[in-house]
């Protein structure tokens, strides 16, 4: 079910820059956050202590480090953006932890050594340059279940890297068509299975979502399936196709499901089934009246990334106004949560928010569509791999909440 | 050198240690890859109680540092006293082997395999097998994947209790939770099956090789298919069938195009593992599916592998099979979708007509050949050009010179400056093969119009092919066809034109001797010092230079001397430099400038020499000219001196920058680390 109450545990507003990424590593213990700025901030979780009861599952900066500095490529007169796209933890393989970290061109092998007690501070080391390889922007990293190979996508290619070599990737998928002119979609996220090496996913801006089989053949430009939902013909507009786009997925831990995002709507497919998601979940359908301002000011084209709970029974997913919704797929139950300093005390619980479509019946509280603020996004959400804490990336800030019974019970 | 002054001794140490400190990772390597110096100065006993345990302690977190560590300690045995005490080398070694970057890991387990060696069989029980299970059950698949390459090392030499244990641990690894593991152990199995004995091999191994072969990971089974062809060698035929060829054929029709690229990619070793008979039954089908397969990686690889294939069949059925069952598969590759694929095929096909003979090769081979000369990849067709000479033996080249003409003009005037460069690099070749007239008729002006392509790249292997041509065919061939022409572009009005002039006749005038260098290039040379291009002046000196020792004496001092040392005057400042250099070079006093020693100096000479201002460029190469600054003064540190004189060479230095802070300690740095240990 859905965490019953969820508690602020920690708000911290790195200086300065929007965080553009949030990932846990494998076993929670450690959470790391990218920004605009280029730098990785890693938090630890405090170790349980008798003397201080509540320190417990508290995250605390372990290590803040730049990652990517901003580029410029003369061949092409373009710059490179520094901000982080991604962070993917590797799974540990010794004392030391590692990540991979991208920006739009370059992606980067850190080690994250083990805190020793007479360092002062933990020094992160860079152990891999993987560029060159990509001439659009990177917008996703996997790392793969055999442990010694990763994948990296942008718009139109992904490819293939193996952990040690930084000098050579092979092309596994590229939509590029022959002709510029000709290009109808983009790829705007990918992910490799959690448990087959061979299988991996990749979403489109035309709301399709292929599985590949790497077995089959070297270039997988033929997908094994094609998950597609029938648009219905009644509800076609002109953006129908952009609100379509997917903007993030995720493969289930148990690796059944895909859980994917679009801009109204968060859906679970079924591996077995192609045809139509297994269940979709309304995220801010009242701002379906809304699309045409929202096109105006871009908001329409913000990428909202999506996440499940370890145990694959509740996903979590960000909307405006620094609200973030969570649905029990059990119960079906949802709820819709805010991340602000002024709403949330430390060690406080959250109260559901309620948003009260424009024409209906508005009880106290409740906040109407028009007073939303479009500014205040939570598009970068993490969930821990088992226990009941979230980290929510709300502009320059960042919270995490956890589960209050989970720690008194612990 | 350092036991003779008992105080002194502990410098080396200190100099080590504290190079170990030092913020620059190129000082810490220097220091490491000096460790055996420090070793002997200390001594087999002072090495192990000291030396040895420092390292330990101090197992550094810089890669190549560990590295450089990792591979010092392979080499150490005699620095801790023998065989007899090896085994401590062990701890740094192990510490080594579980570090998280492979490439340290995998230098480690390398010199633990070469210490194992040097170890007494009680000693191996005692202190080396421990440590392999230590590794072996480590709670980080770091060590574990270390493990798998020790096994096979100790197995022989250990008693049948320790021996059961072994198999025991190696089969638990072959089932390990992580992929690293799995693919660890799969990749040791048939170094390790050729140590066992065979009933386990048949009990064992063979079991374990089926369960990798069918690993949920494809990149643990495609390890199994390289173990196949040791654990195919070991068994005895009869045995074959039941024991390998199952998991064989398996893995040729895996789901995994990785999994039958690697089959493909093995396919000679496996036949000639499997024997005869097996693969005309098995491997056969097996070839012509993998030459049919789906995924062009697979067919590629399966494509290379089809002349040792058919080399390798056995006599009695050979060219039966390659017709009735190869060829037809051969003929479809040669028009496959995929460049790569036609590629592979054309850089071994042509082997194939040894092995059909004449009769076969003009009537099978070479419509394909014919069309592989046409193909639209330009890689397929030198493919096919470079190994004419397979032909050539058997059918002679002429049945195929009507189509090799034009095929051989469109490579050279491809638009690809590569494809170019590769087609002249195998111009002297078909030179050979074609004969002289052929050559004359068809051949020259190609290999003249390449003097004046517009990549720079192109015209100097113009150069460098002419020259090879003229020692293929002559001088008096040289004099009549292209000598004319080559000086014929000294008027050209293209200045880079005009330079190639002086280039060839740097690579031509050894091949066409004195005679044809004095009395047509030098003129030629000598009235293009003229030129209103500096460029071409300063080649022309270096061209000088470079035909002096073609030329007589008199022609030097009576023709070359003058003009060198008119442009020793001239207004540029190289061409200035190279007509000095060449006046200094032809009258043959030695070349003053700036050669870089190639001596590498230790990291704490180079501090010496930098506290003392000496030239030190930024590699730690010494410069001459520091070189002579020494040399005036009497003596010069050398590689590979005696240690005596290099003692006497440090007191040298020592008194000749007798400076605060140029001490005895600093000469004894230099002394210990420029003594070689041999």
């Amino acid at each position: 079910c859905l965490p019953p109450s969820l508690s602020l545990c920690l708000s911290l507003s790195p200086p300065a820059d929007i965080i553009s990424t949030v990932e846990f590593n494998h076993t929670g213990e450690l959470l790391a956050t990218g920004d605009k700025g280029g730098r990785v901030v890693i938090f630890q979780r405090e170790p349980e202590s008798k003397t201080e009861p509540f320190s417990q599952g508290e995250y605390n900066v372990y290590s803040t480090f730049q990652s990517h500095e901003p580029e410029f490529d003369y061949l092409k007169s373009l710059e490179i953006e520094e901000k982080i796209n991604k962070i993917r933890w590797l799974p540990q393989q010794n004392a030391a932890h590692f990540l991979l970290s991208t920006n739009d061109k370059t992606i980067k092998l850190w080690k994250v050594p083990v805190l020793k007690p007479m360092d002062l501070m933990v020094e992160v080391s860079p152990r891999r340059v993987f560029a060159n390889a990509h001439t659009y922007h990177v917008n996703s990293i996997s790392v793969n279940s055999d442990y010694e190979t990763y994948m990296s996508a942008d718009d139109l290619r992904i490819n293939l890297w193996h952990l040690d070599i930084t000098d050579r990737s092979f092309n596994i998928v590229d939509i590029k068509p022959a002709n510029m002119e000709d290009l109808t979609e983009v790829i705007t996220a990918a992910e490799f299975h959690p448990h087959h090496c061979n299988l991996f996913v990749y979403s489109s801006s035309k709301g399709t979502l292929r599985l590949c089989d790497m077995r089959e053949a070297a270039l997988c430009d033929k997908h094994s399936k094609l998950f597609e939902e029938p648009e219905d013909p009644s509800a076609r507009s002109f953006f129908s196709e952009i609100i379509s786009s997917v903007s993030d997925v995720k493969f289930s831990h148990s690796g059944r499901y895909l859980l994917t995002r679009d801009y109204l709507t968060a859906k679970v497919w079924d591996l077995n089934m192609e045809s139509k998601p297994l269940e979709t979940y309304q995220v801010h359908d009242y701002l379906r009246s809304k699309l045409c301002s929202l096109y105006e000011n871009d908001c329409i084209f913000d990428k909202f990334e999506c996440a499940w709970n370890g145990s694959d029974s509740v996903i979590m997913t960000g909307a405006y106004n620094n609200f973030f919704r969570m649905f029990d797929r059990n119960t079906k139950r949802d709820v819709t949560l805010e991340a602000s300093r002024e709403s949330s005390k430390p060690r406080a619980v959250l109260k559901p928010r309620r948003v009260c479509a424009a024409g209906g019946k508005r009880r106290k509280d409740d906040i109407s569509v028009d007073s939303l603020d479009f500014t205040k996004k939570i598009l970068h959400t993490a969930w821990h791999p088992s226990e009941n804490i979230i980290a929510i990336a709300a502009t320059n800030n960042l919270y995490i909440f956890q589960d209050k019974l989970n720690s008194e019970m612990h | 050198m350092a036991g003779a002054d008992g105080d002194d001794s502990l410098y080396p140490i200190a100099v080590l240690i504290d190079e170990l400190r030092n913020e620059d990772v190129q000082l810490r390597l220097n220091s490491i890859k000096k460790l055996s110096t420090i070793a002997l100065a200390l001594g087999v006993e002072r090495t192990r109680t000291e030396l040895l345990p420092f390292l330990t302690d101090t197992i550094y977190d810089e890669d190549e540092v560990l590295l450089a560590l990792a591979e010092q300690l392979g080499n150490f045995t005699m620095l801790v006293g023998g065989p007899e005490y090896v085994h401590c080398l062990l701890p740094p070694l192990e510490s080594l082997a579980t570090v998280e970057e492979t490439v340290v890991r995998d230098k480690a387990v390398e010199s633990l395999r070469k210490i194992s060696q040097e170890h007494s069989p009680v000693d191996l029980e005692v202190h080396f097998e421990p440590l392999v299970k230590r590794l072996a059950s480590g709670d980080w698949f770091t060590s574990r994947t270390s493990a798998c390459g020790l096994f096979s090392v100790c197995y022989p030499r250990v008693s049948s209790t320790v021996k059961a244990e072994i198999r025991q641990h190696f089969r638990t690894l072959c089932s390990d939770d992580t992929p690293m593991v799995r693919r660890a152990a799969a990749s040791k199995l048939g170094e390790f099956a050729k140590v066992l004995e065979l009933d386990y091999v048949k009990s064992d191994i063979i079991s374990l090789f089926t369960a990798l072969a069918s690993d949920e990971q494809d990149s643990v089974r495609l390890l199994a298919v390289e173990a196949c062809v040791s654990i195919a060698t070991l068994l005895p035929q009869e045995d074959l069938e039941t024991l390998v060829m199952p998991t064989l054929r398996q893995a040729a029709e895996d789901k995994s195009w990785r999994v039958r690229y690697m089959v493909a990619d093995k396919f000679s070793e496996l036949q000639k593992a499997v024997g005869p008979e097996i693969t005309k039954n098995d491997l056969v089908p097996a070839f012509q599916n993998l030459l049919k397969d789906c995924e062009a990686e697979v067919r590629a690889a399966a494509a290379n592998k089809v002349k040792e294939f058919c080399e390798n069949l056995p006599e009695d059925s050979r060219e039966q099979i390659i017709m009735t069952h190869i060829l037809p598969c051969v003929k479809e590759l040669v028009s496959d979708t995929n460049q790569h694929v036609k590629s592979a095929l054309a850089s071994v096909i042509m082997g194939l007509s040894t092995i059909l003979g004449k009769d076969n090769t003009i009537e099978h081979l070479l419509p394909l050949f014919l069309a592989q000369l046409k193909d639209e990849c330009p890689e397929v067709r030198l493919n096919i050009i470079s190994n004419l000479d397979c032909v050539n033996e058997v059918i002679g080249i002429r049945q195929l010179s009507q189509s090799l003409l034009p095929a051989i003009v469109e490579l050279a005037e491809d638009a690809k400056w590569r494809v170019r460069l590769a087609i002249i690099e195998y111009m002297p070749l078909l030179a050979g093969q074609l004969g002289v007239e052929f050559f004359d008729e068809k051949l020259n002006t190609l290999c003249m119009a390449w003097l004046i392509d517009h990549v720079y790249a192109i015209r100097e292997a113009a150069t460098c092919n002419l020259m090879k041509l003229v020692e293929k065919f002559g001088a008096e061939w040289a004099q009549n066809t292209i000598v004319p022409k080559v000086l014929g572009m000294a008027n050209d009005p293209n200045y880079l034109h005009r330079m190639t002039t002086l280039f060839c006749i740097n690579a031509l005038s050894e091949a066409c001797g004195q005679d044809i260098t004095t009395k047509q290039m030098l003129p030629v040379v000598l009235k293009m010092s003229n030129d209103q291009v500096a460029n071409v002046r300063f080649n022309v000196a270096k061209s000088l230079q470079k035909i002096g020792p073609v030329l007589d004496s008199n022609a030097l001092q009576t023709e070359v001397k003058p003009v060198l040392e008119k442009l020793a005057t001239d207004t540029d400042m190289d061409v200035k430099y190279f007509a000095q250099e060449a006046i200094s070079g032809t009258t043959g006093s030695s070349v003053l400038g700036f050669l870089t020693l190639s001596i590498c100096w230790p990291a704490c000479v180079q501090r010496v020499f930098r506290d003392k201002g000496l030239k030190l460029n930024n590699g730690g190469h010494m410069r001459m000219s520091a070189k002579h600054d020494l040399q005036r003064r009497g003596d010069f540190v050398q590689e590979n001196v005696s240690a005596a004189g290099v003692l006497r060479q440090a007191r040298m230095l020592q008194s000749l920058h007798a400076a605060p802070g140029f001490a005895v300690n600093d000469c004894l740095i230099l002394c210990c680390c420029t003594v070689k240990v041999t």
